[in-house]
């Protein structure tokens, strides 16, 4: 993989590797540990069904290569998936090593070396497109869901233009993962590798819209299919007073910040608070916590053991000094001075309601919303025959990832309301495998 | 605690194990702290008119993480004058009077070997070894295993020897030979009281892809080395217990070799007839300090067994190595897998399935999907039963062991991860009584149906 082209001195490249790429030697052993089961559980716990013992083995015979195609032909993605996957509650949580008490095969640090060493050394290698078709096909965001879309059909001889509303690819991939599971530079590279597989155009900057610079309808007319990977919309806000001004962030803007923005700084912050108990809350806190902010604390309106996040994230945070305030709403952001922020203001919660009179004055330095993103099924709307459900999501035919509208797939956060990438793969998958079928004809 | 000690051909030596004659006891120095460390002899690396050595020398072949399941060298006898190596074996001798040190020998002439007896009886050794069995380059000069491959010449030379030597004679014989019963009796013809098996097998390495030169590699070229280490135990076993089951080779003291690396190896060997054993790659992997669970492990299992020393122990086994004929027709296992300790990898249903004879199958299934998969006898019921794991884990159900179709062959249990889960039961034969094929053969009863029509015909009528 190349050399990043991203600005230096961004504050998450302070944050160290949590696990860090294996050795050659550290690969070998770990896949020797692997028993090859036989219809082996972590296949199934995999959604994009990873033949994971084959390529572990791959690995242990020294077919590096090998083992990165048994990888990518299953998940295009698999290297950033072996990043960012949570391992733990997936594939390697369904190792059978758990029913001996054994430590389960360390599988996402396998898969990186596998994909890791492959595109660096074999990347012209691994794939072969096929003659160009002619067909177009337009990916609308340019998250996970759509690169692994383009990716796909790229090889199939299609022509795909992504268009990208930000000034950047890769969507929470560039911008969302936390820094110790993998950089925004190593987003890029991996774009930068799917990119190399066939004819894909990103257009950044694009405006989807009636009004916009790209019109749907001007999409569906021009393209032979159009594939909707949207994502969320912006972080939701607390609605309560105070909220706008200085030291007040959205969750996943904050942390879209830590990994891209080197104009942002943290000096001064000692204490802060993130409003939340899912994993963007955790992974917020967390990456404070890691960039040395002294207190964190993260402000939950019912009691951690129903907490949305993932159980060994919040263990892993808590392990970084990360605390929890339990059953508080906050209520009031309390400013002093030119606005500065001074406090948040938090009441009891019954139910996750806040009850009058309850309040108490946390003193902080920073505030991030990590209580959920706004669905972006406003734009699929603008699709004729695209229907959204009652939260907000796009509505898709399960086995083809079609819309309503003859020309439109659409997969990953937008039609699963948020989870994760190695989700919005195969959701890709299944759409392209629906659009080869129909521009076959 | 048991009496560890042995006599071998009048000599005591403290404890079985011995050190091979090989790098490590090629000095005084490290023969000497191996004593210290708990061996209770050591057969000084071979002893001959000093040679020059290749580097590199040793390859290793490795299963998986496990390093050294085999060793090959292709080191040649001792590098070192043969004065310095005589004063060595003084001074260890006269320090560990008690300890057995036996010394290696290879030369050509008869003179030759008169005079290096008597040097090495004048150091102290308690015996001597004749080494016929080194495969690797001294063959190639006449010596070694090339001595070992012609029973004839094995002869002559032993004769030679047991007109000089007045210390125990032990003959090292090589497995590079098509009948180990040939060198054994030529051996005892020529008078040896003793024998010691296996020296190293011959062996390539393996092939280095990038060069396209096999292993250990010398330069642009390599060439055949003998190999040791875990890999060899069975083919050891196999050769000694040819020779101990012998009428007459039987009779000799014979040192165990090969593949020999805790005191469960060296208890098999001396169960099928070793007096003493000797290990070289164990050491060499681990170093002399392995000695003390050899010791330690070898006196709590006789212990255990109620035996009083490792003379009761030796020969346990002898009788029990029998023909292929003289084994029991009706004697039947079956598999069984315990549904408490199976982890659900299922690799004893792929090994049944494809190198065996698909009688265990994963429950869950329906008739047809049994059959797609494979099996052409399904059973009436299969129990779900669950493996046992923590919350949270996927529902995967204990392969299931159709004991109508399985044979007994031991594969399942053979690869299964879980040492216990699967054990072979036995269960009552198709006959109610003991038969073997030879008892066919004498009865006449020995024709399989199923086969040529041409092997019916040229039967006799019974």
């Amino acid at each position: 993989m190349s050399e990043s082209r991203l600005p230096p001195g961004r504050l998450e490249q302070k944050i160290r590797d949590h696990k860090p790429l294996y050795t050659e030697a550290e690969a070998f052993a770990e896949a020797n540990r692997c028993l090859y089961c036989v219809d082996a559980p972590c296949i199934s716990a995999c959604p994009t069904g990873i033949d994971i013992p084959t390529f572990i083995r791959k690995i242990s015979t020294g077919n590096v290569k090998g083992s990165a195609k048994t990888i990518l032909d299953a998940n295009i993605l698999g290297y950033s998936c072996a990043r960012v996957c949570p391992v733990e509650v997936l594939c390697a949580g369904a190792c059978v090593y758990h029913a001996w008490d054994r430590p389960p095969i360390q599988i996402g640090r396998l898969q990186r070396f596998s994909t890791e060493t492959a595109l660096k050394e074999d990347a012209d290698a691994l794939y072969k497109q096929k003659p160009a078709t002619g067909k177009r096909i337009a990916c609308i965001g340019a998250g996970p869901a759509s690169l692994a879309a383009a990716g796909w059909l790229a090889l199939e001889g299609h022509k795909v233009v992504i268009y990208e509303r930000k000034s950047f690819a890769g969507g929470l991939n560039t911008a969302g993962i936390a820094p110790y599971k993998m950089l925004a530079d190593d987003s890029v590279n991996e774009i930068d590798w799917i990119r190399s597989l066939g004819a894909i155009e990103i257009v950044t900057g694009a405006e989807i819209g009636p009004s916009g610079s790209v019109t749907p309808a001007r999409l569906v007319s021009e393209y032979d299919a159009v594939f909707l990977g949207l994502g969320l919309g912006d972080d939701t806000r607390m609605n309560v007073h105070g909220e706008d001004g200085p030291g007040v962030f959205g969750a996943t803007a904050l942390i879209e910040r830590i990994k891209l923005d080197p104009t942002l700084s943290l000096d001064g912050v000692r204490r802060a608070l993130v409003v939340g108990g899912g994993n963007t809350a955790i992974d917020a806190a967390h990456e404070l916590a890691l960039l040395g902010v002294r207190d964190v604390a993260m402000v939950y309106r019912r009691t951690s053991d129903v907490m949305s996040g993932y159980a060994h994230e919040m263990e892993y945070a808590k392990r970084h000094g990360v605390q929890i305030i339990e059953n508080r709403v906050p209520t009031y952001v309390v400013r002093g001075d030119g606005g500065k922020l001074v406090a948040l203001r938090a009441a009891l919660a019954k139910d996750g309601k806040p009850v009058p009179g309850t309040e108490i004055e946390l003193a902080c330095d920073l505030v991030a919303i990590a209580i959920g993103q706004s669905k972006a099924g406003k734009i699929a709307l603008e699709f004729q025959g695209v229907r959204v459900d009652g939260d907000g999501r796009v509505v898709v035919d399960a086995a083809t990832g079609r819309t309503g509208h003859p020309k439109v797939w659409a997969g990953g956060d937008c039609v699963n309301g948020g989870k994760e990438v190695v989700n919005a793969v195969q959701e890709a998958k299944i759409a392209v495998r629906s659009i080869r079928e129909a521009l076959r004809g | 605690m048991a009496d560890l000690s042995i006599d071998f051909c009048g000599i005591r030596s403290p404890n079985p194990f011995w050190l091979a004659s090989a790098p490590p006891t090629n000095t005084g120095g490290q023969v000497q702290r191996a004593f210290d460390a708990g061996w209770g002899g050591a057969v000084w690396k071979t002893l001959g008119n000093p040679i020059v050595n290749v580097s590199s020398r040793f390859g290793g072949i490795d299963y998986g993480t496990a390093k050294l399941m085999g060793l090959n060298n292709i080191e040649l006898i001792t590098d070192r004058p043969l004065d310095v190596n005589l004063k060595e074996i003084y001074e260890t001798k006269k320090k560990y009077p008690k300890h057995t040190l036996v010394v290696s020998l290879m030369v050509e002439t008869k003179e030759e070997w008169r005079e290096i007896i008597r040097k090495s009886e004048d150091a102290g050794a308690d015996a001597l070894e004749l080494n016929f069995g080194c495969p690797h380059g001294m063959c190639e000069r006449g010596m070694g295993s090339a001595v070992g491959n012609e029973p004839k010449v094995l002869e002559e030379i032993t004769r030679w020897v047991m007109e000089y030597a007045k210390v125990p004679v032990i003959v090292k014989l090589t497995p590079n030979i098509g009948d180990i019963a040939e060198p054994a009796e030529a051996a005892l013809r020529g008078g040896a009281p003793a024998l010691s098996l296996i020296n190293t097998v011959k062996s390539l390495m393996g092939v280095d892809l990038d060069r396209m030169v096999p292993l250990p590699r010398v330069g642009g070229a390599s060439t055949n080395g003998g190999y040791c280490g875990p890999a060899v135990k069975p083919i050891a076993l196999h050769l000694m217990g040819q020779l101990t089951r012998h009428p007459q080779v039987g009779k000799m003291a014979i040192s165990g070799i090969g593949g020999i690396s805790t005191w469960r190896d060296a208890a098999e060997f001396i169960a099928l007839g070793a007096t003493s054993v000797q290990v070289c790659t164990a050491v060499m992997h681990h170093g002399y300090r392995i000695v003390e669970d050899m010791i330690d492990g070898l006196s709590n299992f006789l212990d255990s067994k109620g035996m009083r020393s490792v003379a009761e122990l030796r020969g346990r086994a002898t009788g029990a190595y029998k023909e292929w004929g003289e084994l029991d027709l009706d004697y039947t296992v079956k598999a069984v897998i315990d549904a408490d300790s199976c982890i659900g990898c299922q690799l004893c249903y792929v090994a049944c399935m494809d190198g065996a004879h698909q009688c265990i199958h994963i429950p869950g299934r329906t008739q047809e999907q049994s059959l797609a998969a494979g099996h052409t006898h399904v059973p009436d019921a299969i129990p779900m039963l669950r493996v046992q794991a923590p919350d949270g884990f996927p529902n995967r159900f204990v392969p299931f062991v159709d004991e109508k179709e399985c044979i007994g062959c031991n594969l399942c249990a053979l690869v299964c991860p879980v040492a216990g889960c699967i054990t072979m039961k036995e269960v009552p034969g198709p006959l109610g009584r003991p038969e073997t094929w030879n008892d066919r053969v004498a009865n006449g009863t020995d024709l399989v149906p199923g086969g040529l029509d041409a092997t019916a015909a040229a039967r006799p009528p019974r």
